[in-house]
């Protein structure tokens, strides 16, 4: 646990990168075996189950360190996490323990199903016993969630300079289920299978964005066209009868999305499909919200792949006949792509294809980027004829021209103190919009696009006008304006305002308009029916 | 009903019998004023009356004013009203001001910590029946570990950055935290550098305190003239075109508030040590104890839930607002900026 807990301590002393992958390649090269197991499947979210529930935890907490329960709430409530609260708070000793991770984790397993009274003697003995960060470390893993800035890339970057193995081909290893308590590291991580370069995707090509205004590109004839689709951008790999999937992250998500393993035998062994996975109830492309149902599960169940089932709508090929094909130039990848389409094999299977479109002067393609909003795009691609697949975002032969968002001017009506980085400043912000009655209604929740100044700003005033307290959230006076931007709006029953906005955030804070100049909810909702009535 | 002895107004907090005001933050004729930071001490009050040692430090930051020094337990009279000074450990020269008329005693304490830094007169406890106290940290998160065990960490950070080649650039307030860094860095280590602002308030400080010399930054301050040393930096330099010079570099930042791991991690620094002149929670516990009092007031920081907290222990606690801003970890820079050198 002591190199474990000075791994985290080390983590959380930098921000940068590259100190970040040291710091973890040298834990994975001190540790014994079976720690560098753990660790990985904690930072990879393979927690054990959590032995003690959160209102024990805190309720032991408080005894222990003779303070009244409320004030540990308030603590807590200030620090923003439970497992720092108590590692601050409770009171130290001159003790302390060699246990490794292993065992604690050992322990932690068999907890479970022990008494309360078993469960309050351990948490206590083992508090005592640990240092600060120790102490953090050991709560935070009893607490369940293990967010401490790491993804899981960085630790698979990590792993791949500690043993020299490929990162794709680690990330690949480390994906679907293995059990930590059994597995050993040689069998996890060391052990050589061609099966491994199976699965192995390309980097992705990324558009640069043009902002404002319409491109200057000369000759439009050399350009072509695409709807950009607002879904996950995935690869897809067909290799020797098995398929896999990666997203964007280069994250390994096949188990995720078991609609394409239709594809295989359909789609030749030895192809590589880059393309937008979209939500495609009943033959209609379906909303990021209907999407994000999908995107946080690991097992996904019979009624909600019936609900919200996924397609990919593919715009490229890399490999084809198992041959890397990203040099040559786009309208010929595009012609393989399109090959498939024209052979109908996708009739069978959740394939589409992006439509390639072309132009004769600009302004047909203002009005085709026009359309977007109606048909579920984002904006328009527009890609060089002769453009190959690029590695990373590049300037020059693969742009995107995003449709202006919609905005919204609203009024803050509560807010939270920040998590993480933002601790102990309130940046958490929920907005409301005027209905019939003059009563604000809440209808987005936004997070980002204020400077640091400007959130010391508001921050400052919100501790001022603050009207009641709800543990980590406050209501203020309904006084400061915001002009709210969003990328999507759809009707929504979850929410009160019924309407759900994909991506809001702070555009500006309109410190030039009072409250009742904000907008209404039936401004927002006339917003809706513009969009969905052309369709 | 009378009068209390001191009330609290929209200019600061008044003592009506003597017509003085405490720390008040709009001009006033009289001001007793406790310490040289500056949501204690501002500007434009006709007659200002603070400790000894204040006195350098508040005409540097002010300017032209009209002052009148103290000892510390020397009583003054203002219209029957017997005022004296008293120790609080927070800077140079701070104090708490005790008030005293037809027997009846309270104090304010301005800001204070209990642990003797070494370089500021170390805080004496006062026998009072109404105690204002601040609150900064008046949580039971706080828990400040012993200065000598920081500054080992400090200069063990500096002598590690010296092996890698890099500089230190250590942030703390030009005024009070940047001395009481500077005292406790390990000469044998290398040189210390200072800001401008820190170096200005330094040397204003030296006649009263005994400090390891210093090289001020200037625009003929070379690039190789930094590596392996230590710069003393105002927190406002965090992240600004000053800095660069001192490429390749680690930064640090020294307060109460780097107890928080988002407090470390929001502001983009290397590291974070945990040092205050304010109290930590058992600080303010022993200090309200030792004081007698029976009626607790509190001023800024974490002060319903302290006060709540004391009115549990039996105390008759309040909360009264102020504008005192205590250690503001994210308005250090606007502060900062307004320490004018």
């Amino acid at each position: 646990m002591k190199l474990f807990a000075q791994l985290i301590k080390t983590l959380d002393s930098t921000n940068k990168t590259n100190a970040k992958v040291a710091a973890l390649a040298w834990y994975f090269e001190e540790a014994i075996d079976t720690d560098k197991v753990w660790a990985i499947a904690i930072l990879s979210h393979r927690r054990p189950p959590r032995p003690v529930n959160t209102t024990l935890l805190r309720t032991w907490a408080s005894e222990l360190s003779n303070i009244p329960l409320w004030l540990f709430e308030e603590s807590y409530h200030i620090v923003g996490d439970l497992a720092e609260t108590i590692a601050l708070i409770v009171p130290t000793s001159k003790l302390s323990t060699d246990k490794s991770l292993t065992q604690f984790l050992d322990e932690m397993i068999a907890l479970k199903s022990k008494s309360d009274d078993d469960k309050r003697a351990y948490l206590v003995e083992n508090w005592q016993k640990l240092n600060y960060y120790e102490r953090f470390v050991f709560t935070k893993l009893t607490t369940g969630g293990f967010r401490i800035g790491v993804s899981q890339k960085l630790m698979t970057r990590a792993l791949s300079k500690a043993t020299g193995i490929d990162e794709d081909i680690l990330a690949f290893k480390l994906m679907g289920n293995w059990n930590p308590s059994s597995i050993s590291f040689r069998d996890l991580v060391l052990e050589k299978r061609a099966s491994d370069y199976l699965s192995k995707p390309y980097p992705f090509y990324l558009a640069y964005p043009i902002e404002n205004q319409i491109p200057k590109l000369e000759n439009i004839s050399d350009w072509y066209f695409e709807h950009k689709w607002d879904g996950i951008r995935a690869q897809i790999i067909i290799r020797d009868g098995q398929l896999f999937v990666w997203s964007r992250g280069e994250e390994l998500v096949t188990d995720k999305y078991p609609e394409f393993q239709e594809f295989i035998g359909v789609i030749p062994n030895g192809t590589v499909l880059d393309g937008e996975i979209l939500p495609f109830a009943n033959n209609e492309i379906g909303t990021f919200n209907d999407l994000q149902t999908r995107i946080g599960r690991k097992k996904v169940s019979k009624a909600l792949l019936a609900k919200t089932p996924v397609i990919l709508k593919a715009y490229d090929i890399l490999e084809w006949n198992g041959e890397d094909i990203r040099g040559e130039p786009y309208i010929k990848r595009r012609g393989y792509l399109e090959k498939l389409f024209d052979d109908r094999l996708h009739e069978q299977i959740s394939l589409y294809l992006s439509q390639r479109l072309q132009f004769k002067d600009w302004s047909d393609a203002v009005t085709e980027r026009e359309k977007s909003r109606e048909i579920k795009s984002e904006g328009l691609m527009i890609k060089h004829k002769d453009s190959p697949y690029l590695v990373g975002r590049k300037k020059g032969d693969w742009w995107k021209w995003k449709v202006d968002p919609m905005t919204i001017d609203a009024v803050l009506t509560y807010a939270m103190r920040g998590h993480g980085r933002r601790t102990n400043l309130f940046t958490d912000y929920t907005f409301g919009l005027w209905n019939k009655n003059n009563e604000l209604v809440t209808f987005a929740k936004a997070y980002s696009g204020l400077t640091d100044a400007e959130f010391r700003k508001v921050d400052a005033w919100i501790k001022k006008n603050t009207l009641e307290r709800f543990g980590p959230v406050r209501s203020v006076k309904p006084e400061l304006v915001f002009e709210i931007a969003f990328e999507g709006i759809a009707k929504s029953s979850r929410h009160k305002s019924g309407i759900a906005t994909r991506f809001p955030r702070i555009l500006r804070w309109r410190q030039d308009k009072s409250s009742n100049e904000a907008n209404t909810l039936e401004d927002i909702k006339n917003m809706l029916h513009m969009i969905t009535d052309n369709e | 009903m009378k009068t209390p002895l001191l009330v609290f107004n929209d200019r600061g907090i008044y003592c009506e019998a003597a017509n003085v005001y405490l720390d008040p933050w709009k001009p006033v004729d009289n001001a007793i004023i406790t310490h040289g930071h500056a949501d204690h001490s501002r500007w434009g009050h006709k007659n200002y009356i603070t400790h000894n040692n204040n006195v350098p430090i508040i005409k540097h930051r002010l300017g032209d004013i009209t002052v009148t020094g103290k000892s510390y337990n020397e009583n003054f009279i203002i219209n029957n009203v017997k005022f004296s000074l008293h120790p609080a450990g927070h800077i140079i020269g701070s104090s708490q001001v005790r008030v005293e008329h037809k027997g009846e005693v309270w104090v304010f304490t301005g800001d204070y910590k209990l642990e003797n830094d070494g370089i500021s007169e170390p805080y004496e406890p006062v026998k009072c029946h109404t105690f204002i106290t601040e609150c900064t940290f008046g949580l039971p998160a706080f828990k400040w570990t012993p200065q000598t065990e920081v500054f080992e960490a400090i200069n063990n950070w500096w002598m590690e950055n010296k092996k890698e080649g890099k500089t230190s650039v250590l942030f703390g307030y030009s005024l009070g935290k940047a001395q009481r860094l500077l005292k406790y860095l390990e000469p044998s280590i290398g040189k210390v550098y200072t800001h401008g602002a820190i170096e200005n308030m330094t040397e204003v400080l030296r006649p009263i305190v005994k400090f390891p010399d210093t090289i001020r930054v200037t625009a003929e301050t070379k690039k190789e003239d930094f590596i392996g040393n230590i710069v003393l930096a105002p927190p406002s330099a965090h992240g600004s075109s000053w800095i660069r010079k001192m490429v390749p570099y680690a930064t640090a930042s020294a307060s109460g508030w780097m107890t928080f791991r988002g407090a470390r991690r929001r502001r983009a620094i290397d590291k974070g040590f945990v040092l205050s002149d304010h109290c930590d929670w058992q600080e303010l516990l022993t200090a309200v104890k030792a004081t007698g009092a029976e009626k607790i007031i509190t001023t800024h920081g974490y002060t319903e839930i302290f006060s709540k907290y004391l009115r549990e222990q039996g105390y008759d606690a309040r909360t009264e607002s102020t504008q005192y801003e205590g250690e503001l970890v994210e308005i250090e820079t606007v502060k900062e900026s307004t320490d004018i050198e």
